[in-house]
């Protein structure tokens, strides 16, 4: 024991004269929509908003819990299982999630030619994502849309894949620009990945219509290009589970290998358990196979096995006819708000410049993106005219 | 048309079209998987994969690393239970994301536990604490940290011991490190080549990352003395290597949660930098939580402010924020104080369960004249036990015993209980003799 105290005294460094091994760290800036939820909880003005996050809220400004996902709390509690899932996660959970994407007993489906393991929402599905193109899709880029939730580009980034823009939005019009957009897939090296929003684009709200989903899937063949579809609203969009996936199911029946990346974040109210699934459909069940163990393979050193609360959840509620029939009857119902007229989802693209977006929250402490996005999860009806004064007070008529 | 007629015609279509895909797929586009090989499968997932599959009523599995009980049966804490009810019936729960840097007073409470609410460096705020995905998560944010931000001076080089977990070197590789190793066990006394081990630190690259198991080291369960310790801070401080602690079993490896810090705390109290990957897997029972935490032990509080925000940096690519449920159980048990002191007596319960496993292992081996010195089975700390014995006499045991473990002759003690370790003893004996 002396021994040991005359040890720690010779090796005893002072923290105050000693170097640290960090000296060259940088403060990081705030991630442009994250920070803002950090900004807004350091704002003691009792009249703050925060329209940053795509978090639903009620009309009190609450966070919002589906009745379908409490009951299904309520059902798993007191479970004794809480052993390490499977590296791809539950099986049920994939499984459902699959379906529910492509559509029950799909014929890929049924022809086990699906990649499928359970992610970290769509982040983590993303990122899973990208580390697998790195690998096996070498030299390829991501075509991201313009423009896109801000992370995907950190995403794929860090998985060391390059990326390029496609034009998306077009702003005289607030709408699609669809010529743009086709031009872009056209110009494109054949074989690049092309990001899709699979519905209620984030940030804009814009999405293509069918017709436009049809045009894009041939042009996209035509190019032998590889669709990757972000769908984190299936259900909110529309009201209809289907009908948003519908871009999906256009783009398989055309034959297209493509990948998706689901989120419950949203469309369930799971967001804080990151519960995801990501899917990569094959040429064949070998492929699929093998696809999946590599799938594993980026996520074992990366987090061993995905987290498994959340996807109890998820699962007990697509299993069961009634939680079923009940998140259905939930999702749509938020729908009846009629904040947003042309735009779909949770998101408005309001068109405001960086500068008026900091002059609302440095003089109104309303809090958003400085792109100019407004969750309307974030607007009720206490807030919404104290919103439209800010706005028209930051603006002054210059929109 | 009848209904039925219609779906049949569907069917037929949607086979056709499948078949209109596989003949019309492009050959060699870049939608074609076929140049992906099939991953090999992992080699301790595999082990309980065998066991399922065995059909013998003998069967044993001694591979995976959960706890279970006398009755082989996985354990959910009491205290963790409790916490969960509590959860469930409070009114302001929610699922709402949590920050990036995950559950503010279970990164708290977490780093409390490890560093001892005594330590200067907390009390000083200069411990930089993110939530992360159980112990790997924290390695590999924490790798990716370091490749990142080390100085440019710093090789980007980390020791593992030999052996280590098998998911080490797969983590720092990602994260772009190159792996070296250093001796650790010592195949002929079954214990620590303490020796080699100094040897090979003190010929590191100054400014090398140097990986720790905090107590109970994995797979061996060999562990340093306090003694050792003390020497092996001395050799990190003269060849200047960032210390990175895995703490996988604080708790667990002799049932007190402040003796399984010790090693930490030492390198802690001495004043040097270093990063911490904690996790709850087992000393909580959280497994499939993945409830973990990722600590950076700074030189001042701005600098440790710094390094929390570039920690966010990595986080946000790769799963934004971290999963809420385990974190939260960890939270109120840790932070609850009847459901902290119920904790500590569930895990010395666990942690006296996997000794009497030792020490029945080794009275049964004794009584069956198991040639060679078994002393090993006892001085081994935590859930595992590296017996030394060869992949022949491994495959044999898997064979003809049924009893199932990694090749590399690591066992769980977990696996065992009263009833079976007889079993065990008889099937050793019997495959060092003959194999």
């Amino acid at each position: 024991m002396l021994s040991l105290t005359r040890k720690l005294a010779e090796v005893a460094v002072s923290p105050a004269s000693a170097a640290t091994l960090f000296a060259g760290v940088p403060e990081a800036p705030k991630d442009p929509i994250l920070g803002i939820t950090e900004k807004f909880l350091a704002d003691s003005s009792p009249m703050k908003m925060n329209l940053g996050v795509g978090a639903y809220r009620d009309d009190n400004g609450q966070p919002v819990v589906l009745d379908c996902v409490r009951e299904a709390e309520r059902r798993i509690a007191g479970k004794a299982f809480m052993e390490y899932l499977p590296i791809g996660g539950l099986r049920d959970f994939i499984s459902e999630s699959v379906q529910l994407a492509y559509g029950e007993g799909h014929p890929v489906i049924a022809d086990k030619q699906v990649a499928a393991v359970q992610a970290l929402s769509g982040t983590g599905a993303c990122r899973v994502f990208a580390e697998f193109q790195k690998r096996y899709m070498p030299g390829t880029k991501v075509y991201i849309p313009a423009p896109t939730w801000s992370n995907h580009f950190n995403i794929w980034r860090d998985a060391g894949v390059e990326f390029a823009k496609y034009r998306y939005y077009q702003p005289a019009s607030r709408g699609l620009d669809f010529e743009g957009l086709l031009e872009d897939v056209a110009a494109a090296p054949r074989g690049s990945v092309f990001l899709l929003h699979a519905c209620a684009h984030n940030p804009t709200g814009v999405d293509p219509t069918p017709a436009q989903w049809r045009a894009i899937s041939a042009a996209m063949k035509e190019r032998g290009h590889f669709p990757y579809f972000d769908m984190a609203y299936q259900g909110f969009a529309s009201g209809d589970c289907d009908r948003d996936a519908a871009s999906i199911r256009t783009f398989l029946a055309d034959g297209h290998r493509l990948a998706l990346g689901q989120s419950y974040a949203k469309n369930m109210g799971l967001y804080g358990q990151r519960v995801g699934c990501l899917s990569i459909v094959a040429d064949s069940a070998r492929d699929a196979a093998a696809v999946e163990s590599q799938l594993r393979a980026v996520a074992r050193p990366m987090y061993s096995s995905p987290p498994l609360h959340g996807a109890l959840l998820v699962t007990k509620v697509l299993q069961d006819k009634e939680l079923k029939a009940q998140w259905y009857k939930e999702t749509g119902s938020q729908l009846t708000w009629n904040h947003v007229t042309d735009q779909i989802g949770m998101f408005a693209y309001s068109g405001m410049s960086g500068e008026m977006v900091d002059a609302l929250a440095a003089q109104h402490h309303i809090y958003m993106t400085r792109d100019g996005r407004i969750s309307m999860a974030g607007v009720n009806s206490r807030n919404v005219d104290r919103l439209a004064q800010a706005i028209h007070a930051v603006t002054s008529g210059r929109l | 048309m009848q209904p039925e007629v219609t779906l049949h015609l569907s069917v037929t279509e949607g086979r056709v079209a499948v078949l209109a895909r596989q003949l019309c797929a492009a050959p060699g586009g870049v939608s074609n998987w076929e140049h992906v090989e099939q991953a090999p499968p992992d080699p301790i997932i595999g082990v309980t994969d065998a066991w399922r599959a065995d059909p013998d009523p003998r069967k044993l599995n001694l591979g995976v690393g959960a706890y279970r009980t006398e009755e082989g049966k996985p354990y959910v804490l009491r205290a963790v239970r409790e916490a969960e009810t509590q959860m469930l019936a409070d009114p302001a729960s929610n699922h709402e994301y949590l920050p990036i840097s995950g559950n503010a007073d279970f990164c708290r409470l977490s780093r409390t536990l490890a560093l001892g609410a005594g330590s200067a460096a907390l009390q000083e705020g200069r411990v930089a604490t993110v939530q992360a995905l159980s112990g790997t998560g924290a390695l590999r944010v924490g790798a990716e940290f370091l490749a990142q931000h080390l100085p440019a001076s710093n090789p980007r080089v980390v020791y593992l011991p030999s052996p280590t977990w098998g998911n080490h070197k797969t983590i720092f590789a990602k994260a772009g490190f190159q792996v070296r190793e250093y001796r650790y066990f010592d195949k002929a006394s079954r214990g620590l080549d303490f020796g080699g081990m100094t040897a090979d630190l003190s010929s590191a690259p100054p400014g090398a990352v140097l990986l720790l198991h905090a107590c109970a080291h994995n797979p061996t369960g060999v562990d340093p003395s306090p003694e050792q310790w003390a020497s092996l801070l001395q050799t990190t401080h003269d060849r200047q290597l960032l210390p990175f602690f895995d703490s996988a079993y604080q708790g667990f490896a002799s049932g007190d949660l402040d003796a399984d810090a010790a090693s930490l705390r030492l390198f802690a109290a001495s004043g040097m930098e270093l990063v911490l990957a904690q996790s709850f897997a087992k000393n909580m029972g959280l497994y499939g939580e993945r409830a973990g935490a990722l600590s950076v032990v700074c030189r001042s509080k701005a600098v440790a402010t710094r390094v929390e925000s570039q920690l966010k940096l990595v986080i946000r690519p790769m799963y934004s924020n971290p999963p809420m449920h385990g974190a939260a159980i960890a939270a109120r048990v840790m932070g609850d104080p009847r459901l902290n002191a119920m904790w500590k007596e569930e895990l010395k319960g666990m942690a006296d369960r996997i000794k009497a496993m030792r020490s029945a292992l080794y009275r049964e081996l004794t009584a069956r004249n198991a040639p060679g010195d078994w002393s090993f089975v006892l001085k081994q700390i935590g859930m595992f036990s590296f017996t030394g014995m060869t992949r022949p006499q491994c495959e044999l045991l898997v064979k003809k015993w049924h009893i199932h473990l990694t090749l590399d002759g690591r066992i769980s003690m977990a696996g065992l209980s009263a009833a079976t370790a007889p079993y065990l003893a008889e099937a050793i004996v019997d495959v060092v003799t003959s194999a």
